[in-house]
């Protein structure tokens, strides 16, 4: 399984996405820079979290406008798997590959801490090795996380199954909508989320409880 | 020519930092205030000196980055 990892300027979370994907796959990943124009041949490309350009304008608006995510987005309409992160999420959303955006979080505070995630759909390539209903802790940090959309994008992507990654019941950090923590888009082959599993992979994480999202990427 | 850009947030999208300055006003004493809500404001310099060449770019430059239509509506003004 042969991956990219976008880089930004500002952005901090590449190498713990790089180091996961790693781990877990054994195949390390080929960093693109935002100023390439094309993404070498890979299976999946990884948005990763941080603060691309200093989140100025709108967080992920600069970075979505940058000459590689012209060709990212292009071959995400022709399948190609897509993860965003964090920051990557955001960048997903300004891109229009993703529905929605991701506001100012409710109590206006930077949050860092431990969520508890629920797997909503559990037949995607990111989460076919857990079950649905599963709640896994995974770490966030983030200040605008607040998942918007209209309320017809809602009930599709409700309807749909399009919502993957919840936030369990009182542990919604930012006030998202239907506590939405990850969606895809329609095609199912991108997929956006808040929480960092990247972060808890490996035993000195702390746990290992989001090893299973990147080992579902063996199996898809 | 001068573009003057303002960006709001759309009717309906909760705008938290909107709330907070309505709080601290509250806090400060100036009382009747029934809504704040907080947007960005702009000025593009264009070298373009064709009024409606310039509208046709700069809508083209709102749409395409400065403002999110997701979440956003956005008002030109030249000058």
């Amino acid at each position: 399984m042969k991956s990219a990892v976008i880089v930004f300027p500002g952005i901090n979370r590449d190498r713990d996405m790089m180091l996961a994907l790693e781990n877990v796959t054994g195949v390390k990943p080929i960093a693109v820079w935002h100023a390439d124009t094309e993404l070498p041949k890979v299976d999946l490309v990884v948005v990763p979290g941080g603060f691309s350009y200093g989140d100025y304008l709108r967080c992920g608006a600069i970075a979505a406008r940058s000459p590689i995510m012209s060709d990212v987005h292009a071959k995400a309409m022709k399948g190609l798997k897509v993860l965003g992160v964090c920051n990557g999420f955001q960048i997903l959303t300004e891109t229009g590959l993703l529905p929605g955006a991701l506001l100012r979080n409710g109590a206006l505070k930077f949050v860092c801490r431990d969520v508890k995630l629920r797997i909503e759909n559990n037949r995607t390539w990111f989460t076919n090795r857990l079950k649905k209903g599963d709640v896994v802790p995974c770490p966030v940090a983030h200040g605008e996380g607040n998942y918007i959309c209209d309320a017809e994008t809602l009930q599709r992507l409700e309807g749909e199954n399009r919502i993957v990654f919840r936030y369990a019941e009182g542990s919604n950090p930012n006030a998202a909508m239907n506590d939405i923590a990850g969606i895809m888009n329609e095609a199912g082959n991108v997929i956006g989320m808040m929480p960092h599993p990247e972060n808890m992979v490996e035993p000195l994480h702390g746990s290992t409880a989001c090893r299973p999202l990147f080992e579902s990427l063996l199996a898809a | 020519m001068k573009a003057k850009v303002k960006v709001t947030l759309k009717n309906g999208v909760l705008d938290p930092q909107g709330k907070a300055i309505e709080g601290a006003l509250g806090s400060l004493g100036f009382s009747g205030v029934n809504g704040v809500r907080q947007g960005k404001y702009f000025e593009i310099e264009l070298a373009e000196t064709d009024r409606t060449k310039a509208e046709a770019q700069v809508k083209a430059m709102c749409e395409k980055l400065i403002a999110n239509t997701v979440i956003e509506n956005y008002a030109i003004e030249f000058t």
